[in-house]
């Protein structure tokens, strides 16, 4: 079996599983976000009275941190009425930030465990070993009213990084070229695993913005088999209650595929899909009205470290404007203490609160027609983050904030030599 | 459920994603009367809404309902009472979504290259077969495992739900 089966059998109470079969999971950690009402409706509506364990549900505003609209504003006051009444004490509030970068600041997502949150980049959580996956409010609602959910075990697709990176290439150009190889939708249902010695060079925050673009490639779950690196991770947190599984040697992948990363220079996601992936230097010159720095896929205080090392004593050109998000309140202390955000602010960029903000389209530097934008966030689609024909180009954070610096996309490896940016 | 569903055809290309399906600056609504008002509003047909017909059908390509797990997405096809939804696959959130809300999530290989917008669609969910009236042509659905069957022959996972629990307390 694989080590995502054995952590489906445990929670599911059976000896083992296998592919394509149905099971009935126990749940670690229900996570609903700000944007889904309707969990508490559909809640209510199965004819829920309590939920099934306070403790492990939790509440992220994120989405809409902090509200821009009434309704907004309504939805939260009726999500902090139902914390109340059920006993949920685990309501992360409008100054905490984005709910998968909170999972990992607070050392809740550890490995072994079954984490369901009503986003679809949970996924995240196979950066340290767990089996995360997204769904919609009334899938949530059944946590809450049984604690347990049904999944279909997946196959697995390994993906084997090796060679070397080269600097000004990161992890979200490497998963945004295997997306354009592979296409939006080669991973549905299945769960994708990354391995190979690459990995060894990939951070924590790395692994993240890795396992949370699987999404991208329609993933059910990712997965990366916890190591040294992830040890680190669960020392700083003082996480020392979890449960590593390990995939049986005979297990046969669904498939099994290898990329060399030595030779991939930085890469985008082209308007108007995740798959619609070049070498950078194809979309080198086009002029930018916005850059993009933030989100649980580059809103990490190493992605803030990067844009700050290339924009460090410059300024953005008039034209072109810059908003940064921190991915947490943690992130964004991390980044003052560092001197990032002040560097970025003296360039120019204009700070919004940790969350979500405008990745989604609902606040926050929302596009006009025809303009374009640099983003280290995970979709482009249509009308993403605001006019339906605001064109956004995908990237990893050193693509935006070289975009930012220049006024126009620019291949970031000049502007990095040296290294990472610490 | 029926076991027969009859409609017009309201055809989509590869990856239409949640939020041509439902743009994110709606997703603040909460009651269904508003929510089935911007149905594919984002996408090519942006004023499906005010034409479709209760029973209609919509016809797409792959991985319809990639992206976000909004189950207003969804929700606003349930809202204007859409009677299949044929595609060549689906993206699994909106997949599950669909089936929790009792929508028929129909996957069959080729059927967007089968049938254009207008065109007069049957399916029958008991034998898989789908016909495309307008044009005579055939296709046969991918049969769907016996839990997300019992899930829409119940009409949706809440009234599943609800009846699992008042079971448990007898």
């Amino acid at each position: 079996m694989h080590a995502i089966e054995k952590l489906l059998a445990e929670k599911a109470g059976k000896a083992s599983v296998h592919a394509g079969e149905i099971v009935n999971c126990d749940v670690d950690i229900a996570g609903i976000n700000d944007l889904y009402y309707q969990t508490v409706k559909s809640f209510y509506e199965m004819g829920g009275k309590k939920v099934f364990d306070p403790e492990k549900v939790i509440l992220f505003f994120d989405h809409y941190a902090p509200c821009a609209t009434e309704k907004q504003a309504d939805n939260h006051k009726k999500f902090r009425a139902f914390t109340n009444e059920q006993g949920i004490t685990h309501l992360m509030d409008i100054n905490e930030g984005v709910c998968h970068q909170l999972m990992a600041d607070y050392g809740i997502s550890r490995p072994g465990q079954v984490i369901v949150i009503t986003d679809s980049h949970t996924t995240t959580h196979g950066a340290f070993g767990a089996f995360g996956t997204g769904v919609g409010a009334t899938d949530l609602a059944t946590i809450l009213v049984t604690g347990k959910l049904w999944f279909k075990v997946p196959e697995v697709i390994r993906i084997n990084l090796t060679g070397k990176l080269q600097p000004g290439v990161y992890a979200k150009d490497i998963i945004l070229h295997i997306i354009g190889k592979l296409k939006a939708d080669y991973g549905v249902y299945k769960a994708v695993e990354f391995a190979g010695p690459v990995l060894k060079e990939l951070s924590v925050s790395e692994r993240m913005a890795m396992c949370n673009m699987s999404t991208e490639m329609g993933a059910k779950t990712s997965y990366i088999h916890p190591d040294e690196i992830t040890m680190a991770y669960l020392a700083k947190h003082n996480i020392t209650d979890y449960k590593i599984y390990e995939t049986d040697p005979d297990y046969v992948y669904e498939a099994d595929l290898t990329f060399d990363v030595t030779d991939i220079p930085p890469q985008l996601a082209a308007p108007f899909s995740v798959d619609n992936v070049d070498d950078l230097a194809a979309f080198a010159g086009i002029p930018v009205d916005q850059c993009y720095l933030g989100s649980c896929t580059g809103g990490r205080t190493e992605d803030f470290a990067v844009a700050a090392k290339i924009l460090k004593g410059k300024h953005i050109p008039y034209g072109t404007r810059m908003i940064i998000v921190p991915g947490s309140r943690f992130v964004l202390n991390e980044c003052l203490e560092k001197g990032y955000i002040q560097t970025l602010l003296e360039a120019g960029a204009t700070l919004t609160a940790p969350g979500c903000a405008a990745c989604l389209g609902i606040h926050q530097g929302l596009l006009a027609e025809d303009e374009v934008c640099v983003s280290s966030t995970n979709r482009n689609f249509p009308g993403r983050m605001g006019h339906v024909k605001g064109r956004i180009y995908l990237g990893s954070p050193a693509s935006v904030a070289t975009a930012a610096l220049n006024g126009k996309i620019t291949d970031p490896r000049p502007y990095l030599e040296g290294g990472k940016g610490e | 459920m029926n076991t027969i569903a009859k409609g017009t055809a309201y055809v989509f290309g590869n990856n239409i994603d949640t939020d041509q399906i439902y743009p994110g600056k709606y997703v603040e609504l909460t009651e269904m009367e508003d929510i089935r008002q911007h149905a594919m509003s984002g996408s090519e047909e942006p004023d499906l809404a005010k034409i479709f017909q209760p029973g209609d059908v919509i016809v797409a390509g792959t991985n319809f309902g990639c992206g976000s797990s909004r189950e207003h997405a969804a929700m606003t096809l349930k809202g204007i009472e859409v009677g299949a939804i044929l595609a060549e696959s689906f993206g699994r959130i909106f997949y599950r979504n669909a089936i929790n809300l009792g929508i028929p999530a129909i996957t069959c290989k080729g059927i967007r290259g089968l049938v254009n917008r207008g065109d007069k669609v049957r399916i029958d969910f008991t034998t898989g077969e789908i016909v495309n009236e307008t044009t005579g042509a055939t296709a046969k659905a991918e049969p769907m495992n016996d839990y997300m069957m019992g899930i829409l022959q119940n009409g949706g996972i809440k009234p599943m739900i609800r009846k699992m629990q008042e079971e448990k307390k007898k």
